[in-house]
């Protein structure tokens, strides 16, 4: 059974919200991953959000979707979004979308 | 070799990783790249993305979360077809939803015509960059067929050459 995201993904660090992003990103499940993002950003006011993609090893367009939202949520107040745990196939896609121009990849 | 197969199922967003886990398992047995796997998984997730929330207008699938505004299910489905010969994947994925006005703006990258559901405009952009060839056939009221190519391996490139 592939494992699916669940609050426990969610966790608030300082000023940066992590996101353990979960196995497949799809279009199915990026609207559960948006809705609690933006609640705990408000709640919290947390700044930064660090997408973590240690567990996925799929990603389509609704990825980017999910992480330009946050983006135009946070950039605003001066916030960043960065990623980690970044394969060789979540970088290809950064790169055709463009959103390697918004978003840091960090080395972990 | 010719090999053929024919997927038909529930226009809801639940079939999205069938879809594409199915056509990356017909395809197995050519031994594709990893990447040649991801390029194939993330053109097929698009193109069924968009029959479903786009053709059909079914934006939240079976779930069973919450009832929200927009969850109501439209009865629909979504055809896959592929045909593999000689190292060349044939995809088309088909439905009979509503169709598209102006295919040519709907590929521009960053077009959306649904910007609240916070999705990138970037479906037909990566079917475009992942695959080797796309063509979409849309009307309004018509449905859409989205046919796309892809060469797998040493064997789909020689072929190609000759």
């Amino acid at each position: 059974m592939m494992e699916q995201i669940t609050m426990g993904d969610f966790q608030v660090i300082d000023n940066c919200l992590m996101i353990r992003l979960p196995e497949e990103i799809d279009h199915h499940g990026a609207g559960f991953i948006c809705e609690n993002a933006d609640r705990i950003l408000m709640r919290d006011e947390v700044q930064n959000v660090v997408f973590d993609f240690e567990k996925t090893r799929f990603m389509d367009s609704s990825g980017i979707g999910i992480i330009m939202g946050r983006y135009r949520k946070i950039t605003c107040f001066g916030g960043r979004v960065y990623a980690i745990h970044v394969d060789k196939q979540i970088q290809r896609i950064f790169n055709v979308s463009g959103l390697n121009k918004i978003v840091e990849v960090l080395e972990v | 070799m010719k090999n053929e197969m024919e997927l038909i199922f529930d226009a809801v967003s639940d079939n999205e990783s069938f879809a594409r886990v199915a056509v990356a398992a017909f395809i197995t047995h050519l031994n594709p790249t990893v990447e040649e796997m991801a390029d194939i998984k993330t053109a097929v997730s698009e193109a069924v993305t968009n029959a479903i929330i786009h053709g059909y207008e079914n934006l939240y699938g079976y779930g069973g979360k919450k009832l929200r505004e927009g969850g109501e299910i439209h009865p629909g489905k979504v055809r896959i077809h592929c045909i593999l010969n000689k190292g060349i994947l044939h995809i088309e994925v088909s439905d009979r939803g509503k169709g598209i006005e102006n295919v040519e703006q709907a590929m521009e990258p960053l077009f959306t015509t649904k910007p609240e559901l916070e999705r990138s405009g970037m479906g037909f952009a990566f079917m475009e960059a992942f695959m080797d060839d796309l063509e979409v056939e849309s009307g309004p009221g018509e449905g859409t067929t989205v046919r796309m190519v892809k060469k797998i391996g040493i064997d789909g490139w020689i072929d190609c050459e000759e």
